[in-house]
């Protein structure tokens, strides 16, 4: 069973991991992004959201951001000779004294449309039924109820959302988004948190404004 | 911490506020030119310089008494050192290691890191109200916090000015001879711009059992208060006249929400007023009518309404300021 969401908000960065120190965002929305948006809504361990198509509804542009963020690590030596004196002064960073400029490159002024399934999985208990859940997101979805505020790709761009319900038509691409076919490149599928937190790929190509998503056991996946 | 319950309501607020003569938030990138949006040239301020505020605002309150400084730590403190705190947590709940390799990994024993995260999150403000990655060397996980902030947008285009200014000294000896005493130096400031800034408490990220950092019905008092006067205590000579105009907070019944979020931003309109006249900024009549006006320049020049009539079964309006 399917559910259609509708999301938009005014800015996104669904970061590049080849470039993520300073952040560059994919062209679209990641499948896993769009997983993480869909269980902000709802989500139990007993299902497991796949994306099945990504529907791009506005023209693909960037905008530089540049910030101030807290920079590196703490150093395993000094905190181990501070463990040794049983003194923790001049250990660890200060924020003022350890800045890092990053810029990003954002994706401003985005909407799409998620299609999405889910499957259970042995979590599921005896009171879990997929017609359960797929009302219970639908309700959510509806009435704008969420777990917590879903964001595209970083918590300071939230993701504004509505439910494109059953056998209502779906949003209209934005009439200046004309550049509906492209050739999307490499693209994040997922985390795959069971074997180790390994990256998979797709080869994403948008094709007159929709990407098709392959199954998350697909052979055209490569981690 | 106090006895204050976890916050079981959802919020979204609309924050207005507004800058004279100052810079609100210098871009990197650009020399401190106030940022801007280079496509519409609205004026756009970070979230996480409104975070440093609210942090600011905290610290000071908790600095001179107001709160109790047990339970008010502010984590990302200017000047603080990060890991500090972390060994801190490690030390209060966790039995004494060898190494320090060991810090690095998250504690096997599930209970264990728990109460590591917790303990963190009833010291530390910042860490209940925003969260925090506590995976810097020492090892204290991850936490996600209720409250999270947009990007703050101007209401109508800024025009950023940049002064030249005297200094009647000179820093080096050299240039003490070559400029006989006096350095030149630029101020970039935005004569008028007002803000307005979205921002969501996800109740769930609060109270629930494994995932909620206990952020409390007094927290969230403490983050109205500093939304309507952090900017009283963060005069500086870039910063020039800031002021929080307006809080609209939404309230709903229900922990996951009672309405749709842009739906309650939507009720919250701003008009463009001059000489009694007002037209609703992004109306047909605010661009075919407002070319002639003179640019705003204070914030009697806007003002804000909110449309109650309707409104959704379980939303309460708030304004704290």
């Amino acid at each position: 069973m399917g559910v259609r969401l509708h999301i938009w908000g005014e800015r996104a960065c669904f970061t590049r991991p080849e470039m993520k120190v300073e952040r560059v965002s994919y062209d679209v929305i990641t499948p896993s992004a769009a997983r993480g948006i869909l269980e902000a809504i709802h989500w139990k361990p007993a299902i497991r959201w796949h994306v099945d198509r990504i529907h791009v509804l506005k023209p693909i542009r960037f905008q530089s951001f540049r910030r101030n963020e807290v920079g590196a690590k703490a150093s395993a030596s000094l905190a181990s000779g501070a463990m040794k004196r049983k003194d923790t002064s001049g250990l660890g960073i200060a924020v003022d004294e350890d800045r890092q400029q990053r810029a990003a490159m954002l994706l401003v002024d985005v909407a799409y449309v998620i299609e999405a399934h889910f499957e259970m999985t042995e979590k599921a208990g005896p009171g879990d039924t997929a017609a359960k859940h797929i009302s219970m997101f639908n309700r959510r979805a509806a009435s704008g109820q969420c777990f917590h505020r879903p964001c595209l790709g970083t918590r300071e761009f939230p993701a504004e959302f509505a439910l494109v319900a059953e056998g209502d038509p779906l949003p209209s691409p934005d009439a200046s988004f004309t550049e509906r076919e492209r050739d999307l490149g490499w693209m994040l599928h997922d985390i795959d948190f069971a074997n180790g937190s390994a990256s998979r790929f797709f080869h994403a190509r948008m094709e007159d404004g929709v990407i098709e998503v392959p199954a998350w056991n697909s052979a055209d996946l490569v981690s | 911490m106090s006895d204050s319950p976890a916050v079981t309501h959802r919020h979204e607020f609309v924050l207005f506020f507004d800058v004279q003569d100052g810079n609100p938030n210098g871009d990197p990138d650009a020399g401190n030119l106030p940022r801007i949006d280079p496509e519409t040239n609205l004026g756009l301020v970070s979230d996480v310089a409104l975070k440093r505020k609210i942090r600011n605002y905290v610290a000071l309150k908790a600095e001179v008494g107001d709160i109790l400084a047990q339970g008010h730590e502010i984590y990302m403190s200017e000047g603080a050192t990060l890991n500090n705190q972390h060994k801190r947590a490690w030390e209060a709940v966790m039995p004494p290691v060898d190494k320090s390799e060991e810090y690095k990994k998250l504690p096997k024993d599930q209970q264990k890191s728990r109460e590591l995260t917790r303990w963190m999150c009833a010291n530390f403000w910042d860490i209940r109200t925003f969260g925090a990655v506590m995976t810097t060397g020492v090892n204290a996980g991850q936490v996600r916090g209720p409250v999270q902030i947009a990007f703050s947008r101007s209401l109508e285009r800024i025009l950023p000015l940049e002064i030249s200014i005297t200094r009647m000294a000179a820093t080096t000896e050299a240039d003490a001879e070559a400029k006989g005493g006096r350095t030149m130096g630029r101020k970039h400031i935005v004569p008028y711009g007002a803000y307005r800034v979205h921002g969501f408490v996800s109740a769930p990220l609060a109270s629930h059992d494994t995932k909620g950092t206990g952020f409390s019905e007094a927290d969230l008092d403490l983050l109205w208060d500093a939304l309507c006067n952090m900017f009283e205590h963060d005069r500086s000579a870039a910063r020039g006249q800031m002021a929080s105009r307006k809080l609209i907070v939404f309230r709903h019944a229900s922990a996951l929400g009672n309405a749709q979020a842009q739906a309650l931003f939507d009720r919250v309109k701003v008009d463009r007023v001059y000489q009694g006249i007002a037209h609703e900024i992004g109306s047909d009549a605010y661009h075919n009518s407002t070319d002639n006006w003179p640019a705003a320049r204070s914030w009697s020049d806007y003002a804000v309404r909110i449309e109650r009539d309707g409104l959704p079964d379980g939303i309460e309006i708030l304004e704290p300021c």
